[in-house]
């Protein structure tokens, strides 16, 4: 972007504009995701084969022991497991072998781990796709083996012994696996949008963060910053003072939130309600937490990612037991696996395809694998006799009336008695009034929705504009959706990310949505900004939004 | 030489988990070992990643071969892990 002004180096050096995803305030000091380790470009001349080859061996000792070491302290579910794999091959023999051959060749150690590593890959990718994710593993233990060796910091998401906010290119799913909230305050990325992994990870920890804050790549290492989630922007050359200060006043306004209690409704007594995202069964707890009414969407990836194979009903049922006994009898809808696109599955049988987001992903995933899902309403039956919770079931991107029936029925027939619909794809919410015939409820999943009414790619922070909740096209197919909801007698939610913004959730009842749900950090300002408008307001509101304008 | 054939018994194959625990069984072993799949060429059991190149599915036959002072009984002891589904939810 130009601009007219004149530069003002000393201002502008002091704040860094993003998309703030996820509100709150924190300050403390940079730590950066360390980048892969860069290889020297020319070979030195001097080689001592012995040494070398003992290098090589030590850091790929220490790989594994500081991998086996994360595996035996790691919380987060199935972490231990990839862990211990990715240290299984650092401390594979033939590897070994493969990096003193090329040592033998004179090559340098971490350019003969380099090597090594390079002919297995090849390998390993020759195999086709059941191997590829193993792949991730070698390429990790490759990058912390030649980071050890060159004396580069080590990739991946840093350790540090105080709090830190975490800047980065962007974050991935497996990156998750090492991130620990207790030391991570806050998240700025350089790329990633508002629906972006980076963004939902945020909110499900209630983290301020920023994405797509393109001038984030200039923040150093410990340089102190302040975090500003609500407003995308970063704030740097600040004083320790002004760090503990900006901490302490946001501490105090999250003790104010934390008094917000009771069940949803408007200043006229319209009741909706608030209802958690939650992506494991830990986050059942919040719910109690920040009082709301339940689950509207637990996603049950996480319980699948990083596994070479799907998990068995035993291990799903004890999951699932824990989280609706965490419900203390309220109400959790759990949306069945939703893979493909950005989140493949090696057991899934998923070749490569070229456009994965219009592929086999969500519900069509069953079509080539109908036992995953099988098992997993089997495992959700059998959980729910097990508790008082009011367990419903939903498919991710169902897209016909044909489709809801299948679902449905099948879950009614697994003895699950309450089955709907994900409205994430343009034809269902056209055709939300045949899916009822089928469907029990609705809940639409503004993310998708976005993405596939606008053709606008969620993780493309280019393109952050036209993936606005606030887009009237989306809020039309929204309508559609409660409408028919309203004819049928049944229930429309809301579950995607623009269910958390207090101004938009006045206009989604206004439209007749019936329910709202949202990481659990954003229920009391949700809570608080429908306490402030009638039901009639709330209608206004959505007139105004679907005519293009929105208030300022 | 002694020598033992194994059908793979779990559902996805000397993959994964299933070829991470044989790994660790063979790792607990007093001598060395070699797997084939088929007349293939032998490779060194401890070898995570060559145990995966194999790319042994359910219903394959592997061959294990050891060499030494309690050969039969390590054999043994591994081609239990081979057999067994790992998968099975029962």
């Amino acid at each position: 972007m130009t601009t007219v002004d004149g530069p003002q180096p000393a201002l502008a050096a002091q704040t860094l504009q993003g998309i703030g995803v996820c509100p709150g305030v924190a300050a403390g000091p940079v730590a950066l995701m360390g980048p892969r380790p860069q290889l020297p470009a020319g070979l030195p001349d001097v080689v001592d084969g012995e040494a070398d080859a003992e290098a090589a061996m030590a850091a790929l000792i220490l790989t594994a022991e500081d991998l086996e070491r994360r595996a035996a302290a790691t919380a987060i579910p199935g972490a231990a497991e990839v862990l211990e794999a990715t240290a299984m091959i650092a401390r594979d023999p033939s590897l070994e072998e493969a990096i003193r051959s090329a040592i033998a060749d004179s090559v340098p150690p971490a350019c003969a781990v380099d090597r090594a590593v390079e002919g297995f890959r090849t390998m390993l990718l020759d195999l086709g796709g059941y191997m590829a994710e193993r792949v991730n593993d070698l390429d990790d233990v490759r990058d912390r083996t030649v980071a050890r060796l060159l004396g580069q910091p080590m990739p991946g998401v840093p350790e540090r012994d105080a709090p830190f906010v975490l800047v980065a290119d962007d974050l991935a799913p497996a990156d998750t696996v090492s991130l620990d909230p207790e030391r991570v305050i806050a998240l700025v990325t350089v790329r990633g949008g508002p629906t972006s992994h980076t963004a939902i990870l945020a909110r499900s920890l209630g983290l301020p963060a920023i994405v797509a804050c393109s001038e984030a790549g200039s923040l150093r290492e410990g340089e102190l910053i302040e975090v500003d989630g609500g407003a995308g922007r970063v704030r740097r050359g600040i004083t320790p003072d002004e760090a503990s200060d900006a901490n302490r006043r946001e501490g105090l306004r999250r003790a104010a939130r934390a008094a917000s209690r009771g069940p949803g409704r408007t200043a006229d007594g319209h009741p909706v309600a608030l209802l958690c995202n939650i992506g494991s069964a830990a986050g059942a707890a919040e719910v109690a937490v920040v009082d709301a009414e339940g689950v509207g969407l637990f996603r049950t990836e996480f319980l699948y990612l990083d596994r070479q194979d799907a998990p068995s009903v035993d291990e799903q049922v004890a999951l699932y037991t824990a989280a609706f006994e965490a419900m203390g009898g309220r109400k959790i809808v759990v949306r069945t696996l939703d893979a493909g696109a950005d989140k493949p599955l090696p057991f899934l049988d998923q070749e490569g395809e070229p456009n994965p987001a219009l592929g086999m992903r969500g519900l069509r995933t069953s079509r080539r694998s109908p036992h995953v899902l099988a098992d997993q309403l089997a495992a959700l039956a059998a959980a729910q006799q097990a508790t008082d919770a009011v367990v419903w079931v939903m498919a991710p991107m169902v897209a016909t009336a044909a489709e809801a029936k299948e679902f449905t029925d099948l879950a009614h027939q697994h003895g699950l008695p309450i089955a709907g619909a994900m409205v994430e794809i343009p034809a269902a919410a056209l055709r939300a009034g045949d899916l009822l015939q089928h469907a029990d409820f609705l809940s639409i999943g503004t993310n998708d929705l976005a993405q596939y009414t606008l053709a606008a790619d969620r993780m493309a922070g280019e393109l952050a504009d036209l993936l606005d909740p606030w887009q009237p096209a989306l809020l039309d197919l929204v309508r559609m959706t409660a409408e028919a909801g309203l004819a049928a007698g049944k229930s429309v939610g809301v579950c995607g990310e623009a269910a958390a913004s207090p101004a938009l959730a006045p206009v989604l009842v206004g439209l007749g949505v019936t329910s709202l749900s949202m990481a659990a950090s954003a229920v009391a300002d949700v809570r608080d900004a429908l306490a402030a408008v009638t039901l009639a307001e709330c209608r206004e509101l959505a007139a105004e939004a679907l005519a293009g304008r929105r208030p300022t | 030489m002694a020598l033992r054939e194994v059908v793979v018994g779990s559902r996805v194959g000397l993959h994964a988990r299933p070829a991470a625990l044989f790994v660790k069984a063979v790792a607990e072993q007093p001598v060395k070992m070699t797997i084939r799949k088929g007349d293939g060429a032998p490779v060194d059991a401890r070898s995570i990643l060559r145990v995966l190149a194999l790319g042994a599915k359910n219903g394959d036959t592997v061959v294990l071969e050891a060499d030494g002072d309690g050969a039969d009984e390590a054999l043994e002891a591994v081609a239990r892990v081979v057999a067994e589904d790992h998968d099975d939810p029962a």
